[in-house]
């Protein structure tokens, strides 16, 4: 009996002693992979997992193995923000990626920032990076940048009469004000403004109000999940001809089958160089980081990649680069956090990050492709 | 006028959808005064049912009776398991048991199927139908009939048949009915049963309109049950009125009103009827049941 119990002990000690020599860098995730965000959250978590397998299978970084901690915070908040703490005080990570929604993203920059450990959010909302905060930073662009593509692309097509349907969950009453707020810089007038309700089945009253509207040019419709599939059969059962935009939440093949491939004709929406894998030209800078992401996704979960799985991949990219080039495998969160910030031309899924002390998403409007629905595939429009 | 139409149609499209969700409920509450809170997530297991069933090879009939007869079994399943076990517990906490079931399918759903969202193309094709400068899809008119079918069905199955009316005596009085021989705990494994395939059959029709993931359940429980109030909880009738009427009342208040209120009007409507009717429209009166 008792040489059983110090056998065991012994053995647990050896366990540990062998854990902590194969994983000496310890990275720190909370990620909704269930729960309300469980779409956006499970290929966020699936990606960070294969990045680290795929690292750790070539070797590690600086000689060094990493342990991934992932919690799954369900979405909630407060649930975050407990796991922020315990990834902080017990796992003693040297960084957390994470945060699948704003809220949650939210939650644990509190934590980060009371513990000085850097923080990478893979959520949309603004409000994460601005203000600037010193130890928190964040991988997707923000709902104003897609309003200004979008704008952008209208004023281009000399359309300045806009019908706006939004969907009335976070994402869409975000995107609704952030749209509405910078139209009036891009000469448009905003002529119909419609709501629907997450889990509506039908928009065609909306749609036949906008369509009644005198001198509409182009309908918008800011959304995420059904919802935005839903307007666009809608949109051709009512045989609505105008231009037709979709916000970057409906980023994904998904969105057409959904839809189906011949409602989703000629819809614009503002996307990443993820979509269009396999039709960037040669020389795109970042062809090769899409594809190699694209192709080891696809290949180990045999499902397609989403933009959210991107974020994550990019997240993971900008903390590895910054952990080889502070160079030292047992790195202090402030010099890491300096790395992060001295983050330079780096390229990702979302596209090419450069931050700095008053910056701390890192992309322009740049690293949003117009892309178009053609024949059932994203094609990016050719921009002048 | 030709938008008034237009309006109208979204609302018995919608309402349609409503119907059927509430028609479930109407089973398993006749039988025990229990509103089954896991009624929405049998409509998901329908629709997702079949949707893995098409992508595993089957045909589209065969996918849907597969769904509905798998979640059918759960519903047996869940009775003997969660609901039976606490036989003589109050009706609210076996209503509380029956979120539990509908919080566990959720979880098991995703862990089973995926978290993304689903769809299949409508059983007459996708291409809108034109009735006076008015649009409908095919596919409405499949669940317009699903829930008059559904509702005939109920109606003769609780005023014509023996065991529809042995259901009925079980809710009024359990002891009484089995005191004349009701086989009351077969009566409710069979209403656990019926109601789940109810519930498939539902999201079998509505998928191709509403579309399905595994956590649409409890806002289509929701809704379904908004409706079965509205027309009377246990009354086919007052689900399938209650359903269409729903529907008609968010497509013209966010036709004419507001759609950033549909909601809130058409659920400050129901308040202010349930407040003056609060038996709902078709309800029968509690002192009846004494």
């Amino acid at each position: 009996m008792k040489t059983k119990t110090i056998l065991a002990a012994t053995l647990a000690m050896f366990g540990l002693a062998a854990m902590d020599a194969n994983a000496q860098i310890r990275i720190g995730a909370s990620l909704a992979e269930t729960g309300p965000a469980g779409a956006l959250g499970d290929p966020e978590a699936k990606t960070l997992r294969l990045m680290v397998e795929q690292i750790n299978q070539d070797g590690g970084i600086l000689g060094e193995q990493i342990q991934l901690v992932l919690y799954d915070d369900g979405g909630d908040p407060n649930n975050a923000r407990t796991f922020a703490t315990r990834l902080v005080e017990h796992d003693g990570v040297v960084a957390i990626i994470g945060g699948t929604t704003t809220g949650t993203s939210m939650a644990i920059l509190a934590v980060a920032e009371e513990e000085e450990i850097p923080f990478i959010s893979v959520a949309g909302g603004i409000e994460i990076i601005d203000p600037v905060r010193p130890f928190t930073f964040k991988t997707p662009h923000t709902d104003h940048m897609a309003c200004q593509k979008i704008f952008e692309d209208m004023q281009e097509r000399g359309i300045s009469r806009v019908g706006m349907i939004s969907g009335t969950d976070g994402f869409g009453a975000s995107m609704r004000n952030q749209c509405l707020g910078v139209a009036g810089d891009f000469g448009i007038e905003i002529v119909a403004d419609e709501r629907y309700a997450p889990g509506d089945a039908d928009m065609v009253p909306q749609l036949t109000n906008i369509r009644n509207t005198a001198g509409l040019e182009a309908v918008l419709n800011p959304g995420f999940g059904s919802g935005p599939a839903i307007v666009t059969r809608n949109y051709r059962q009512l045989g609505i001809e105008l231009p037709f935009y979709q916000s970057h939440g409906v980023a994904g093949q998904s969105y057409i089958d959904l839809s189906g491939a011949e409602n989703a004709e000629g819809v614009r929406v503002p996307g990443t160089a993820l979509l269009v894998a396999d039709r960037l030209a040669d020389d795109d800078p970042q062809r090769d980081v899409v594809i190699a992401y694209r192709d080891a996704y696809v290949g180990r979960f045999n499902e397609p990649v989403s933009t959210f799985g991107g974020y994550a991949h990019d997240a993971m990219a900008i903390l590895v680069d910054a952990i080889i080039r502070n160079g030292d495998p047992n790195p202090d969160p402030r010099d890491l956090r300096d790395a992060i910030e001295a983050t330079s031309g780096l390229v990702g899924t979302t596209g090419t990050y450069t931050f700095s002390d008053s910056d701390h998403l890192g992309l322009d409007l740049s690293a949003f492709r117009l892309l178009e629905i053609r024949d059932g595939i994203w094609v990016e429009v050719e921009q002048p | 006028m030709s938008d008034l139409l237009q309006f109208l149609f979204s609302g018995l499209t919608v309402g349609a959808v409503y119907a059927l969700l509430a028609l479930g409920f109407t089973i398993i509450f006749n039988a025990s005064d229990v509103v089954n809170f896991a009624q929405g997530e049998f409509v998901m297991l329908g629709g997702m049912g079949t949707v893995f069933g098409i992508a595993a090879g089957l045909p589209v009939p065969l996918a849907a009776l597969a769904a509905i007869m798998g979640t059918a079994f759960l519903g047996v399943a869940l009775n003997k398991l969660a609901i039976e076990p606490a036989r003589g517990a109050p009706v609210v906490s076996v209503i509380i048991i029956t979120i539990g079931a509908a919080i566990f399918i959720q979880g098991a759903a995703s862990v089973l199927f995926d978290k993304q969202i689903h769809r299949y193309p409508g059983f007459s094709g996708e291409r809108a139908l034109h009735f006076g400068g008015a649009t409908l899809l095919p596919q409405s008119l499949w669940v317009m009939s699903g829930a008059a079918m559904i509702f005939v069905a109920l109606w003769v199955f609780f005023t014509r048949s023996l065991t529809g009316k042995a259901m009925l005596a079980t809710s009024n009085n359990r002891l009484a009915a089995a005191l004349v021989g009701i086989n009351t705990r077969y009566i409710m494994t069979l209403s656990f049963g019926l109601s789940a395939a109810i519930g498939a059959f539902a999201g079998v029709l509505v998928t191709p309109i509403t579309m399905t993931a595994y956590n649409v359940g409890i806002g289509l429980a929701l809704s379904g049950f908004a409706a079965a109030m509205l027309g009377g909880l246990g009354n086919p009738v007052g689900a399938l009125v209650g359903g269409l009427l729903l529907g008609i009342l968010e497509a013209l208040t966010a036709g004419y009103i507001s759609s950033q209120y549909k909601d809130a009007v058409a659920f400050i409507l129901i308040i202010l009827l349930l407040f003056f009717m609060p038996q709902g429209l078709f309800g029968s009166k509690h002192a009846e049941r004494v």
